[in-house]
């Protein structure tokens, strides 16, 4: 019967690889994407979701099956097959999470360059480091994804200092102090992070953006929102007794209403 | 390999009490010492259960109204390190290790009796100092990574009494790599060759070079963070010009490897559970060490995924993303090779059993996860949250934990000669298995959607799923009453189990059950084959034995 085999287990693989893909693009588990790396961000959790499903069920299934198969029918004695190893399936089942590992690690390498991780970091605001022994690390989103029209525009730089149990924002143009992020839809964010006290993060699940706020050692997160709305700001980074209530909100605003919101709040006259 | 440990002899009889009183003694017997490891491990286990219950108490609720929020602090510091130094650690390599590894490697004893007493005396006062540190003036809080300068600022004792006792837990737990590798290496009976060990000796070996390779390291790294507290020195503080990633790399280098001796152990006690209650060979022997040692190389290599969001230069990024993802080749390999054990057997469906399948499909899941967490773009929106908590409890709960039950059900006849109710054991698996899934599953949709890790307090839009998550935790306790129940019945009126009640072939089976103080009466068995069942040779090989 080895023919009859084979042609089940055909069979059932393909059920199992189109359910697979089938779950992923049913079961959404994300919340709203709201910045220009998202959707990037969505289809290589989709990639992973369909082989998570494929290779969960799988086994799942696998070892139900032999449970239940090869059971130990009431007044069975004896053992099993005698059955020490197979070369050539153990070879086959190290090449596919070899295959599986290398491929999910390329395509998370592109998906990686292009959320801008893999950009020459943009020390300053300016292009300049004030000093030349700080040590600046860049969160992904260091360099700019080409679309919308964001290449126009440069980068609105914001400066952000976290500490015990806060997110302080400071824009330099207007000289703005704010409890809040306010940012316009469709234009480059370049914000630059230090802490005060502990180690803290910054962290927006909208934005799928997350980097440590470092004291003594300034992080650099660049990012782009492509949809209007208020998000939450989350510290996700044990941080003292009030973490959990270490929150903010991100308020995306379209221009003109930005534009509004900085004349209105700036000290200076823009 | 000429030069050869003498065989300790076992201590005179006179100096050691008897009765149930050698369990509070400084007992040299791997027997009493691993049975020790076990129980104390539970009683840790117990408590660091309760502290997880507080917990999940407390996030029933958005707000933050069951204890004080330092004291939340406290009760998930004190988890974690319970849970990972005094309970899995000592459990999967103290306990089934002291009581297994004479037995396979042919010997009446481990290497160094004294060592291994004093590596498990170790453990309870460092236990309840940390405990106790919670009474006198607050426990450490800054969760079990202690992460400067978090754990620089928060109060003193409690942190300091935190280091010292990890660093003896630490020792304890170098004490035992020694003894392990010396053991598995120096006290092979004649004519045993490593290849012909059982699998948990291999795990064991590869398990405690890791010990003794990373242990050391977080000592070292501790020292300094105890000098930064108490003598305000420097070197993680920052705003003495301190560096406060340093530690987190320090810290990695240890408490990543710290996840394979969690797991690596667990993986040596399936490959001896599956074979004998499937009436099958291991599938894949070779392919099989070889995996674990490529575990071991692997996980050495792979710490800075932990700190993805720290500020790693894209290029660390890269290499530990791929370094990470290879690790499921060889893991993969083991889990493809179980399956393939099971496949064509004659499967007994008992609790030993149940477990460790269960153990394999909750590995699984904790695995994939694992592999998506590696990969950087992924991890800068997780890292940090609930899909962490779920992914990590997937592997030490769902893998180890199910893995230290399978094995009591396995062995208990063995070490009281009595067997254990199998209904209740069955019982205990399915209660055991739905409130884990239960409790961690749903975790993955929080940590996705937006609830970060170590918070008393959420956005109410998660609360629906926090008390689902709550009720499994909940099952997860009560599950623990049948467990002990049966033991406790069975102990005192359990049947016989006469001397190998699993009708195994490795040498821990060929002796009486409760094993006599020198293992075997006589010579030990030369066991060649150890995993000779199925249908063709078994009866050749039970033969060849006597």
């Amino acid at each position: 019967m080895p023919k009859l085999s084979a042609i089940l287990t055909l069979i059932s693989s393909l059920i199992l690889g189109v359910g697979g893909v089938w779950i992923a693009y049913n079961v959404d588990m994300l919340p709203v994407s709201a910045s220009i790396n998202a959707p990037v961000y969505d289809e290589l959790y989709r990639v992973l979701f369909i082989i998570g499903c494929i290779l969960f069920i799988g086994m799942t299934a696998l070892v139900i099956y032999s449970l239940i198969q090869f059971r130990r029918r009431p007044g069975e004695t004896g053992d099993g097959i005698n059955l020490e190893g197979n070369i050539s399936l153990e070879i086959f089942w190290t090449a596919i999470p070899a295959i599986v590992v290398l491929f999910v690690g390329l395509y998370s390498y592109d998906i990686y360059d292009r959320m801008g991780g893999m950009q020459p970091l943009m020390h300053d605001h300016s292009g300049q480091m004030d000093n030349q022994n700080e040590r600046v690390w860049g969160g992904i989103g260091s360099g700019p994804i080409e679309s919308l029209s964001t290449k126009n525009l440069s980068s609105l730089p914001i400066e952000l200092t976290a500490m015990q149990f806060a997110f302080i924002f400071h824009y330099p143009k207007g000289d703005i102090i704010s409890g809040e992020l306010h940012v316009p839809v469709g234009r480059e964010v370049s914000l630059k992070m230090e802490s005060k006290d502990v180690i803290h993060a910054f962290w927006v699940p909208q934005f799928r953006l997350k980097q440590d706020v470092i004291p003594g050692q300034p992080t650099i997160l660049n990012f782009t929102p492509t949809k209007a709305g208020n998000f939450p700001i989350v510290c996700a980074e044990l941080c003292g007794p009030y973490h959990g209530g270490m929150r903010s909100n991100v308020i995306v605003d379209e221009q003109e209403d930005f534009d509004a919101w900085l004349k209105e709040n700036s000290k200076e006259t823009i | 390999m000429t030069i050869s440990l003498k065989q300790s002899t076992p201590p005179p009889e006179k100096l050691q009490p008897t009765g149930w009183l050698k369990y509070l003694s400084f007992s040299l017997d791997h027997k009493v010492i691993g049975l020790q490891y076990l129980v104390c491990g539970f009683l840790f286990y117990l408590i660091g259960g309760s502290l997880a219950g507080a917990i999940r108490v407390e996030l029933t609720s958005p707000l933050s109204d069951f204890m004080p929020r330092e004291v939340y602090n406290q009760v998930l510091t004190l988890h974690g390190t319970i849970m990972i130094f005094l309970w899995i650690v000592p459990v999967v390599n103290g306990a089934f290790g002291n009581y297994l590894i004479p037995f396979y490697v042919g010997a009446r004893d481990m290497a160094f009796p004294r060592l291994n007493a004093v590596a498990f005396w170790l453990i309870p006062p460092s236990g309840l100092m940390l405990i106790t540190s919670y009474f006198i003036n607050g426990a450490a809080q800054s969760g079990w990574t202690a992460y400067p300068p978090l754990s620089i600022t928060t109060p003193a004792a409690g942190q300091i009494i935190w280091i010292l006792s990890v660093l003896l837990l630490g020792g304890s737990s170098i004490f035992g790599g020694i003894n392990f590798i010396a053991t598995i290496l120096k006290l092979r009976r004649p004519g045993l060759k490593l290849m012909q060990l059982p699998m948990y000796c291999w795990a064991m070996l590869g398990t405690s070079i890791l010990v003794v390779l990373s242990t050391p390291v977080l000592a070292g790294t501790l020292i300094l963070l105890s000098f930064d507290i108490v003598a305000h020195t420097g070197f993680f503080n920052p705003s003495l010009g301190g560096n406060v990633i340093v530690y987190q790399h320090l810290f990695w280098f240890y408490s990543h490897p710290a996840v394979y001796i969690m797991v690596l152990p667990a993986f040596g006690l399936v490959s001896e559970i599956l074979p004998i209650h499937s009436r099958k060979p291991l599938f894949g022997y070779t392919t099989m060490v070889f995996s674990i040692m490529g575990i071991v190389v692997l996980g050495l290599v792979v710490w800075a995924h932990h700190m993805f969001t720290s500020g790693t230069p894209p290029w660390m990024r890269l290499f530990f993303t791929i370094a990470t993802a290879f690790i499921a080749v060889p893991t993969g390999i083991k889990f493809f090779n179980w399956v393939a054990t099971l496949w064509g057997g004659k499967i007994s469906l008992n609790a030993a059993m149940l477990f460790a399948c269960g153990f394999i499909i909750n590995f699984v899941l904790g695995g994939i996860t694992g592999v998506a967490l590696a990969q950087v773009p992924f991890d800068v929106h997780v890292h940090d949250t609930y899909f962490v908590v779920a992914h990590f409890h997937y592997i030490v709960y769902g893998g180890s934990v199910f893995v230290i039950f399978s094995s009591i059900y396995h062995w208990f006849p063995k070490v009281t000669g009595k067997m254990l109710n199998e209904n209740l054991g069955r019982f205990h698996f399915i209660i055991t298995f739905i409130g884990f899934n239960l409790c961690f599953a749903p975790q993955h949709w929080l940590g996705l959607n937006g609830m970060p890790r170590r918070v008393a307090e959420y956005d109410p839009q998660f609360q629906l799923i926090n008390q689902i998550s709550s009720i499994g935790a909940l099952l997860m306790a009560l599950s623990t009453l049948p467990f002990l129940w049966n033991i406790l019945q069975s102990s005192l009126y359990g049947d016989d189990a006469g001397d190998n009640p699993w009708n195994a072939l490795t040498p821990e089976w060929l002796t009486s059950s409760p094993p006599p103080v020198e293992n075997w009466e006589g010579e030990a068995p030369l066991v060649l084959e150890p995993y000779g069942y199925g249908e063709k040779d078994s009866n050749k090989t039970r033969e060849a034995i006597k």
